[in-house]
């Protein structure tokens, strides 16, 4: 037992924490999002924007990754056209599970102003979404909020129960 | 989908009424008028077959037959220093009499002039490639080609470069609908999961403003999502979207609207 006088229990230097493995593992999770870099047409500059240092994506946790393997979140930011559709859903089979996807924009949710013969009607057609978000392009606020909402969706997952894969079909 | 109504003839009908005075033709000029243009219509015509010839908004515009292309842009390079083809692609004329229009614009950066060659190729015939001379022209033809399905002979590389490699069909032809045909619509669903799954995934929605505010499996408006399943009466009361949840969150500092700070300037 050592002898000095160091109240474990005092905020800040606590080596100790009682919790259930519940709560840490979703800390872990929703606080360490990463986000595989998917910055397709003008959405994706209110995306790097969110990343660089006004917006600051960092205090949440929120890494930009350049590789699915490393990503926990895929942000679809942009327009997804007919040709790019099966790489999304490669990348976004390439990611490990538990993963999650936000869509951003109006042209990652409904195909937006592009009602064309060449875009994906919104990217729900191939992959399964967990959070749409709204605009044209949506404020990097919009993205932040967006985050912190899937951050909840996350903490209310039981963390020992396996979880259900997500599939389209 | 919506229903495909054919577009066969749609050049041949106006689908829209100007809404202010549009000019019914640009003038124009005879080439003597302009002595530049009329030294290079002399050289030109002085080797090929030229059948018809024009000043348009300061522009020369020449019309040669289609098998002299090569040698006239050949031509115009070497000896009358248009030296950069800018642009070329097609013109759908079909519904008029079957035919396309194919366009080069050339500049000239010594003479500060523009000309641009023109000839009709009838539908299904291919063009020579001016691939050798210009090197502009590879990626134009290959758009030429993936957009009105017009083949250039001799091309090094003769793919579509827009459009995936196993598109069906072309679609700058007047004739192919804005929005796509049967296969356009389902090409990502075919491609990626089999035609099995169009059931399941069903059609597109094209009405962008078909968005059902108590739909919480694809949209719902922020603050009034619904359970899945939920039978809706119309008159749900909104829920309160906090991104914290009430017990606060396990070590994280909880956050208090009220203690917090807005920051209103802009400048910040
Ligand atoms: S939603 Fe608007 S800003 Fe975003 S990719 Fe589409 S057109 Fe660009």
């Amino acid at each position: 037992m050592a002898q000095h006088k160091v109240n474990y229990t005092q905020d800040g230097g606590l080596p100790v924490a009682l919790t259930s493995i519940d709560k840490i593992v979703n800390w872990g999770r929703s606080n360490s999002l990463w986000a595989l870099t998917y910055g397709l047409a003008c959405c994706g500059i209110e995306m790097m924007a969110s990343g660089a240092s006004r917006f600051d994506f960092d205090r949440f946790g929120t890494i930009f990754r350049a590789s699915p393997r490393q990503a926990d979140v895929m942000i679809v930011a942009g327009t997804l056209t007919k040709k790019h559709a099966e790489f999304i859903k490669r990348l976004y089979d390439q990611m490990t599970e538990p993963r999650w996807v936000i869509s951003m924009g109006s042209c990652a949710n409904t195909g937006g102003m592009f009602n064309t013969y060449a875009t994906v009607q919104g990217c729900d057609r191939i992959i399964p979404v967990d959070l749409y978000l709204p605009g044209c392009a949506p404020r990097p606020e919009t993205l932040q909020y967006g985050v912190m909402l899937l951050q909840k969706k996350i903490r209310a997952n039981h963390a020992s129960k396996a979880q259900k894969a997500k599939r389209l079909m | 989908m919506r229903a495909y109504t054919p577009k066969d003839n749609v050049q041949a009908k106006a689908y829209y009424t100007d809404r202010f005075y549009v000019s019914p033709q640009v003038p124009r000029h005879d080439v003597s008028s302009d002595e530049v243009f009329a030294a290079d219509l002399e050289t030109i015509s002085s080797k090929f077959t030229v059948n018809e010839s024009y000043i348009e908004v300061g522009q020369m515009v020449v019309y040669i037959n289609a098998s002299d292309i090569y040698g006239v842009l050949e031509l115009v390079r070497d000896e009358l220093s248009y030296t950069q083809l800018t642009e070329m692609s097609a013109i759908d004329w079909l519904a008029k009499d079957n035919t396309f229009e194919i366009f080069y614009q050339m500049l000239s950066m010594t003479k500060r002039k523009r000309i641009r060659i023109k000839y009709s190729i009838q539908n299904g015939q291919a063009v020579d490639s001016v691939n050798k001379l210009f090197r502009s022209a590879d990626w134009s033809e290959r758009e030429m080609f993936d957009m009105f399905g017009i083949e250039a002979n001799n091309h090094p590389f003769m793919k579509r470069i827009l459009m995936p490699y196993d598109w069906q069909g072309h679609p700058l032809l007047k004739t192919y609908p804005l929005q796509g045909d049967e296969f356009a619509a389902w090409y990502e669903v075919d491609k990626i999961y089999g035609k099995e799954a169009r059931d399941i995934i069903g059609p597109e929605i094209r009405d962008t403003a078909n968005i059902d505010r108590y739909d919480s499996e694809r949209f719902a408006r922020l603050g009034f999502e619904q359970p899945k399943g939920t039978k809706i009466t119309g008159d749900e009361e909104p829920t309160v979207q906090t991104y914290q949840e009430d017990g606060g969150v396990f070590l994280i500092t909880k956050f208090d609207k009220d203690a917090s700070k807005i920051v209103d300037d802009p400048q910040r």
